[in-house]
C-alpha cells in the first residue's frame, strides 16, 4: 500500500483540517487558539517528515554511518516552534484583557455587546 | 568600513534598541530613542538607494557564509524603494506619535508602545531586505506579532477583539506562507531566492511547486488584505492608536505586496505563474471586484477611519490590479500607486490623528463645521482626499493615469472602466466628509480650536508630499520603472 506508505502526510492533513475547522467553527476564542496550535503543528510535522531522507540516522556524527537525515528542518520548525508559542502566549494575553473587558470569552456574547468580532 | 555592513544595519539598528526602549522608563526617552533610530534607519535607506539606484544590486552575506547556504540579504531597486517608504512613513509618523500617543496611551504603556513599534519596524524592514525564504517568514512573524499588540493599545475595548481577529487570520496567512517556503524547500532543497528561483527554472512544474504557489498566494493575500481576505483590516485599523493607524496603512500592506511581487515574478517564473497557471486573471478580477464593492461599502460608513479603512482594501486591489497585467507598464503602475498611497493615506491618517486628539471622536456627525474649527487640520485631509480620488496636480493623479495607460495597452478596457467607477466612488465617501466638515454649520457649544504644531507639522509634511510628488514626478517614477523593469526582466 503506497498510499499508507506517506502516512506522515495524511497525518498533516488530518491535523490542519482539524485545526483548522475548530478555529472556524469553536466560538470560544481559547478554543480557537487551540485550533490554531493544532494548525500550527501539523506544519512542524510537515517539515519534520520531509527532512527524512531514506535508511538515514539521525544526524549525530558516528562512526559507521554514512546516510544521515537532513537536520535543516529540524532546525528550521525550531525557529516556527518558538513563534507559534509567542503566538498563543500573546493570544491567551489578548483573550485575558477581552474576559476583563467584556465578562465573557465567548464570540456570542462579545458580539451581543458590541457589534465588533 | 561601515558602508559594507548598512544592508544588515538597517535590520539590527531597530532590532537592539527595541529592548533598550523596554529599559527606559520615561515615556519621553523611550519616544526620543525610537525617533533617532527611525532617522538613522531613513538615513541608512537613502544611502543604500543611491548605490542602488545605478541598478547595481547590493549582496551581503551574514557572518560570512556564503549566499546558498548562509543567510543572504540582497539590496536592489525594488526593495531599496520599499526600505524608503517604510523609514521614512515610521520617522513621520513617529513625529505625530509623542503628543498623539500620550494622549490615547497609558503613561506606563507608552515605553512598551515605542518597543513594539521599534519591533514592527525591525519586521517590515527585514522582510524587504533579506534574500532568505525562510527569514522572511521570521520578520513577517516578528512584525505581525508586534502589530497585533500595538493595535491591541487602542482605547476603545474593541481594539482587542479587532487584535484577536487579526492575530487569527494572521496568523493562518502566515503558517500558509510557512507551508508554501517548506513545499519549495522539498522539492528544490534551498531556502535562498535566487537560489529557489535557479533551481526551479530547471525543475519545471510539478503538482508540488502549483501547490506552493497556492499556498504562498493566498497566504500573502491574507496579509496584503487582498478582498475577499480582507476581514481583518477595517477592524484593525479603526480601533487602533491614530499613530498606529498611520504607521500600519502606510507601510504593512505595502511590505505584503513587496513580498507577493518577489514571489510571483522572482522566485517562481512569471511565464509560470500567469502562463502555465491562470493567476493573472485570478488577480484581476478579484482586484476589480475588491475595488468596487469596498469602495461602495466606504460609503456607507460612519465612522471616518472605518471609511478610509475600507477604501484601503479598495487601493490594494489597484495595486494588484496593475500586478494582473503582468506588463512592465503595469507593474510600474502598480510600484507607483505603493508609493503614492502610502502618502495619501497617511495623510488623510493623520489629519484624523488631529480630529481624534481634539474631538476624541472620529464619527461623521462629530466632524461637522470642522473646516472652520481646525482649518489646516481639514485642508490636509482634503489635500489627502483630492490625492485619493486622482486629482491632476496630486500624487495619486499620476498612478491611476499610469495604471490606466497600463490596462489600455493590454487592451483590457473593462479595467479601465473599473478604475474609473473606483475614482467615482471615492469621489462620493470623501465628499461626505468634506461637505460635513465644509458646509454644515459648527453646533453652537462646541469650541475646538487648531491642533497643535506637533501634530500639525507632520500631516503637513505628507500632505506636502502629495502635491510635490504630484508635480515632479521624477524620483517616484524612476524608481517604479526601474523596479518594474528589475522585477520584468528576471523573469524573462
Amino acid at each position: 500500500m503506497d498510499l499508507l506508505g506517506l502516512y506522515n502526510y495524511w497525518i498533516v492533513i488530518l491535523l490542519m483540517m482539524m485545526g483548522f475547522y475548530v478555529v472556524i467553527a469553536s466560538g470560544h476564542l481559547v478554543k480557537k487558539l487551540i485550533g490554531l496550535n493544532l494548525f500550527q503543528a501539523s506544519v512542524f510535522i510537515l517539515y519534520i517528515s520531509m527532512g527524512t531522507v531514506d535508511g538515514g540516522a539521525a544526524p549525530i556524527l558516528r562512526s559507521g554511518v554514512g546516510v544521515f537525515s537532513n537536520p535543516l528542518p529540524h532546525v528550521l520548525i525550531l525557529t516556527a516552534i518558538v513563534v507559534g508559542v509567542a503566538t498563543t502566549a500573546l493570544g491567551l494575553a489578548l483573550v485575558v484583557r477581552i474576559k476583563e473587558a467584556y465578562g465573557s470569552v465567548e464570540e456570542e456574547d462579545i458580539h451581543r455587546q458590541d457589534d465588533s468580532l | 568600513m561601515i558602508r559594507e555592513h548598512l544592508p544588515v544595519l538597517q535590520v539590527v539598528l531597530s532590532l537592539v534598541a527595541a529592548p533598550l526602549c523596554l529599559l527606559l522608563t520615561r515615556a519621553v526617552w523611550a519616544w526620543l530613542l525610537a525617533f533617532i533610530v527611525s532617522v538613522a534607519a531613513l538615513l541608512i535607506s537613502i544611502v543604500l538607494l543611491r548605490e542602488v539606484y545605478t541598478g547595481e544590486v547590493i549582496s551581503y552575506a551574514i557572518g560570512g557564509w556564503a549566499a546558498p547556504w548562509g543567510i543572504e540579504y540582497r539590496v536592489d531597486a525594488v526593495n531599496a524603494f520599499i526600505l524608503i517608504i517604510v523609514t521614512a512613513i515610521s520617522v513621520v509618523a513617529l513625529m505625530f506619535a509623542k503628543t498623539s500617543v500620550a494622549q490615547e496611551v497609558a503613561g506606563d504603556k507608552q515605553g512598551l508602545f515605542y518597543t513594539a513599534w521599534l519591533l514592527c519596524l525591525t519586521g517590515l524592514l527585514g522582510i524587504a531586505v533579506t534574500g532568505d525564504a525562510f527569514n522572511l517568514f521570521v520578520f513577517l512573524e516578528i512584525s505581525s506579532l508586534s502589530s497585533y499588540v500595538l493595535i491591541g493599545l487602542g482605547q476603545d475595548r474593541r481594539a482587542l477583539t479587532a487584535s484577536f481577529q487579526y492575530l487569527v487570520m494572521g496568523t493562518i496567512g502566515a503558517t500558509f506562507i510557512l507551508i508554501g517556503i517548506g513545499l519549495l524547500y522539498m522539492v528544490t532543497g534551498t531556502l535562498n531566492m535566487m537560489d529557489l528561483a535557479a533551481r526551479l527554472a530547471v525543475l519545471g512544474d510539478s503538482r508540488t511547486v502549483q501547490t506552493a504557489l497556492a499556498f504562498l498566494t493566498v497566504g500573502i493575500g491574507l496579509k496584503l488584505a487582498l478582498f475577499p481576505l480582507h476581514l481583518w483590516l477595517p477592524n484593525a485599523y479603526t480601533y487602533a492608536p491614530s499613530a498606529v493607524t498611520v504607521f500600519m496603512a502606510a507601510t504593512a500592506t505595502k511590505v505584503a505586496v513587496y513580498m507577493l511581487l518577489r514571489f510571483l515574478f522572482q522566485v517562481f517564473d512569471a511565464s509560470f505563474t500567469f502562463g502555465a497557471m491562470p493567476l493573472g486573471g485570478f488577480l484581476a478580477v478579484l482586484a476589480a471586484v475588491g475595488i468596487l464593492s469596498t469602495s461602495t461599502v466606504s460609503i456607507f460608513q460612519d465612522n471616518v477611519k472605518r471609511m478610509l479603512a475600507y477604501s484601503s482594501v479598495a487601493q490594494v486591489g489597484y495595486m494588484v490590479l496593475g500586478i494582473s497585467l503582468v506588463s512592465s507598464a503595469g507593474l510600474t503602475a502598480a510600484l507607483l500607486h505603493l508609493f503614492n498611497h502610502a502618502l495619501m493615506k497617511g495623510t488623510l491618517f493623520l489629519a484624523l490623528g488631529c480630529v481624534a486628539y481634539r474631538l476624541g471622536s472620529v464619527r461623521l456627525g462629530a466632524i461637522a463645521g470642522l473646516g472652520q474649527r481646525m482649518p489646516w487640520t481639514m485642508a490636509a485631509f482634503l489635500v489627502g482626499a483630492l490625492s485619493l480620488i486622482g486629482i491632476p496636480l496630486t500624487a495619486g493623479f499620476v498612478s491611476k493615469w499610469y495604471l490606466i495607460l497600463a490596462a489600455v495597452e493590454r487592451g483590457w478596457w473593462p479595467l479601465v472602466v473599473v478604475i474609473v467607477a473606483g475614482s467615482l466612488l471615492a469621489i462620493i465617501y470623501v465628499w461626505r466628509v468634506v461637505e460635513m466638515a465644509y458646509l454644515r454649520p459648527p453646533p453652537e457649544k462646541l469650541s475646538v480650536t487648531e491642533a497643535p504644531l506637533s501634530l500639525l507639522l507632520p500631516t503637513w509634511l505628507l500632505a506636502g508630499a502629495n502635491v510635490y510628488f504630484g508635480i515632479d514626478t521624477q524620483f517616484s517614477v524612476g524608481m517604479a520603472r526601474q523596479a518594474a523593469a528589475l522585477l520584468i526582466g528576471s523573469s524573462g
